[in-house]
C-alpha cells in the first residue's frame, strides 16, 4: 500500500498519549469531569475502577466514533455519540456488577454518570469526529489516563490523610503515629477537601509551567 | 530606643538593592517598620499620608482583645479548679490559665508568621501585618485542650488556602481566623465539640468532681435543658465553659468600645448584627416550639461565642461589606443567621462561625447592589436630556 504510512507510535501519536498526563490535562488544565472527582476520590479503590472504566468506555467510544465518522449525520452526531457512550458505560456497569460488587456498589450512580461526564462528549466532538480509529483511540487512552492520575493522586492523600488506610490497608496504624497523637483528619473525606486538593495540583502544575497560567 | 534606630539604620543598606542580603529586603522591612513609624513619604501628588498605617491599626485590635484575653485566661483556671471542686484565688487561676494559653498563642504566631514570611520572600513583597490580629484570634476561639499540632495545621491552612492562594492580606474572601476554626471543627470535631473539651484537663482524664458539667450553655441548650443553663448574669461576665476568648461578653463589650472609638471597627456592623441576632431570637420565640426556641432572645447574646464574633469577626475590614449601606444588610443577616443555625441545626451546637463565613462570600455581592442601587438613584435624580 502506499509509502507515507506514519508508524503506529509516530512521535505525534505519541504526544496524543502523553500530553493529557500534564499540560493538557482533562481535570487540572480543561477542568473538566468535575463532578466526579469530588465524588469518587474518598478511597483509593474506587478511584482506581472509575478511572479504569472511564479508560475503557472512551477508548472504545473514541473508536466507533471515529470509525462512523464520515457515515453520521452532522444534525444527530449528538445524539449518536450518547448512543455509543451510554452502550459501553452499560456494559461496563453490568461487568462491574458481575465481578466488582463491592466497588460497584460504592460507585453507585457513578458509573451511570459517565455519560454525562463532559469529557467524554469533549473528546468525541473534538477529536473522534475528526480523525482516524487510531490516534482516537491513543487520544482516549490518553485523556482517561489524564484524568485517573489526577484520580488516583487526590484519593491517594484523601484515603492516606483522611482514613489513615490506602487500598484498605492500614498504614498509618503500621506506623505507630496513633500512639503519638496523631488523629485522622475528617475534613478529608468531606467533598471541599477534594476541590482543595485538585486546586492545589492546579498551582503546583501551574507554578512550574508558567504557560498555563490564564491572562 | 536611640541605640536601636542607629542599629537598624547602620545595618539597611545590606539589605537595600544591591546588599548582602538583599533577599531577606522585605523580612527586614518587616521588623523596621514594626519597630518604627516608617519615614517614607510620596513624592509625587498630594496624597495625605496618615502615619497611621496598617500595621498600628493591627496593633489596636490587638489592644482591644487583650481584655477577652486576660478574662480567658483566668477563666482557664477558674474552669479547671471549679472542676475539681476548689476555689482558688484571682492569681493562681490566672497563672494556670497563663500556662495553657501561651504554648497555644506561641504555635498559633510562629506556624502563621514563617508561612507569612516565606510567602512574602518568594513573592518579593513586604510582609503583610494581617497575621498580627489572626495570631491571635485564633487561639481565643479554640478550646484550651486543643491538641497543638493540630492547632498547627488549621493555622498553615488557613493562611495558605484561606489567605494566601487569593493574593495575601486584604485579599482574601473568608476571614482567616474562622477559616482556621472551621478546618478544626470539621477535621477533629472529637476535639472542637462535646462537653469534654471546654475545661482544662476534662479530655485527658481529670475526675471532675459530682454534678461538674463540662458542657457549654449552648450544648445544654440544644440537649433541651434550658432550666439548667447559667443565669444570665454568669453568662455575662463569662464564667463559663467556652472557647477561650469568647465567654466574658463583657470584656467583649470592653474590646468593642475600644474598636469602636478608635474607629477601627464598623459600629454599623456590630449594632445590625446584634440586632439580627434579636430579631431571629424573637422570631424563634414566637413560635417556640421547643425548648430551646423558648431561651429569651436576648440571653441569646450573651451565650456562646455570638458577642465575640460580632465585634471581632464580622468586623473583619477585609472580608465583610465595604459600603456603608452594606454594612447594615451585611451585620444583620450575620447576626440573623447564626442565631438561625444555632437553634435550628442539630448538627452545628454554634452558628457564628459559619453564618459569618457564608456572609463573608456573600459580601461582595451584597456591594455590588448597594453601588448599584446608588448609581440608578443619582441617575434618576440627575435629569439630563439626552440629545
Amino acid at each position: 500500500m502506499d509509502s507515507e504510512r506514519e508508524p503506529l507510535f509516530s512521535s505525534k501519536n505519541l504526544k496524543l498519549l502523553t500530553d493529557p498526563l500534564s499540560d493538557n490535562n482533562p481535570i487540572t488544565v480543561q477542568v473538566l469531569g468535575i463532578c466526579s472527582a469530588l465524588a469518587i476520590t474518598v478511597k483509593l479503590k474506587p478511584a482506581i475502577v472509575m478511572a479504569l472504566s472511564v479508560m475503557a468506555v472512551l477508548a472504545v467510544s473514541n473508536v466507533v466514533i471515529s470509525a462512523l465518522r464520515k457515515s453520521i449525520p452532522p444534525r444527530i452526531r449528538i445524539i449518536v455519540q450518547l448512543v455509543v457512550i451510554a452502550t459501553m458505560v452499560i456494559l461496563v456497569d453490568q461487568f462491574l456488577k458481575a465481578f466488582a460488587y463491592d466497588i460497584s456498589k460504592q460507585l453507585s450512580v457513578f458509573v451511570g454518570l459517565i455519560i454525562t461526564n463532559c469529557i467524554l462528549m469533549g473528546r468525541l466532538e473534538a477529536f473522534a469526529m475528526a480523525n482516524k480509529p487510531w490516534p482516537s483511540f491513543l487520544d482516549g487512552i490518553g485523556n482517561a489516563s489524564g484524568y485517573g492520575l489526577i484520580l488516583i493522586i487526590v484519593a491517594f492523600f484523601r484515603e492516606l490523610l483522611g482514613s489513615g488506610t490506602l487500598m484498605g490497608f492500614p498504614v498509618l496504624e503500621k506506623t505507630g503515629l496513633y500512639h503519638m497523637g496523631y488523629e485522622n483528619n475528617g475534613l478529608m473525606i468531606l467533598p471541599p477537601m477534594a476541590l482543595i486538593t485538585i486546586g492545589i495540583i492546579i498551582w503546583i502544575q501551574r507554578s512550574k509551567n508558567r504557560s498555563l497560567i490564564e491572562e | 530606643m536611640k541605640a536601636l534606630i542607629k542599629y537598624v539604620n547602620k545595618i539597611k543598606p545590606h539589605f537595600e538593592e544591591g546588599g548582602k542580603f538583599e533577599k531577606f529586603r522585605s523580612t527586614f522591612e518587616a521588623f523596621e517598620t514594626f519597630l518604627f513609624v516608617p519615614d517614607k513619604v510620596t513624592t509625587t501628588g498630594s496624597h495625605i499620608r496618615d502615619n497611621i498605617d496598617m500595621k498600628r491599626t493591627m496593633i489596636l485590635v490587638v489592644v482591644a482583645l487583650v481584655p477577652a484575653l486576660l478574662f480567658g485566661m483566668w477563666n482557664i483556671g477558674y474552669q479547671h479548679f471549679l472542676a475539681l471542686g476548689q476555689q482558688v484565688p484571682l492569681w493562681p487561676a490566672f497563672w494556670f490559665g497563663f500556662l495553657k494559653m501561651l504554648p497555644i498563642i506561641v504555635v498559633s504566631y510562629v506556624t502563621g508568621l514563617a508561612i507569612e514570611f516565606f510567602f512574602a520572600q518568594v513573592r518579593g513583597h513586604e510582609v503583610n501585618e494581617g497575621f498580627l490580629v489572626t495570631g491571635i484570634l485564633i487561639p481565643m476561639i479554640v478550646p484550651v485542650d486543643i491538641p497543638l499540632w493540630m492547632l498547627s495545621l488549621a493555622v498553615a491552612f488557613a493562611v495558605i488556602i484561606g489567605k494566601e492562594v487569593f493574593g495575601g492580606t486584604g485579599m482574601n474572601i473568608l476571614n482567616p481566623a474562622l477559616t482556621a476554626r472551621a478546618f478544626l471543627f470539621f477535621s477533629y470535631p472529637a476535639w472542637m465539640s462535646g462537653d469534654q473539651v471546654w475545661v482544662a484537663g476534662l479530655k485527658h482524664g481529670l475526675h471532675a468532681v459530682d454534678g461538674f458539667s463540662g458542657a457549654t450553655p449552648l450544648a445544654e441548650a440544644a440537649a433541651g435543658k434550658i432550666d439548667q443553663l447559667p443565669s444570665a448574669w454568669h453568662m455575662f461576665m463569662g464564667t463559663i465553659p467556652g472557647s477561650i476568648g469568647e465567654t466574658s461578653t463583657l470584656a467583649i463589650l470592653l474590646g468593642a468600645f475600644i474598636l469602636i472609638y478608635t474607629g477601627v471597627a464598623s459600629w454599623k456592623t456590630m449594632l445590625s448584627a446584634f440586632a439580627g441576632g434579636l430579631v431571629m431570637g424573637l422570631i424563634l420565640n414566637l413560635f417556640a416550639v421547643n425548648a430551646y426556641m423558648q431561651v429569651p432572645a436576648w440571653e441569646h447574646l450573651v451565650m456562646g461565642g455570638f458577642a465575640f464574633g460580632m465585634v471581632f469577626m464580622a468586623t473583619d475590614p477585609v472580608t465583610s461589606a465595604q459600603t456603608e449601606r452594606g454594612k447594615w444588610i451585611y451585620g444583620f443577616l450575620v447576626g440573623f443567621l447564626a442565631i438561625l443555625i444555632r437553634v435550628l441545626n442539630p448538627a452545628y451546637p454554634e452558628g457564628v462561625m459559619l453564618a459569618i463565613l457564608l456572609m463573608n462570600v456573600f459580601a461582595p455581592l451584597i456591594d455590588h447592589y448597594v453601588v448599584e442601587a446608588h448609581i440608578k438613584r443619582r441617575l434618576k435624580r440627575a435629569k439630563v436630556s439626552v440629545q
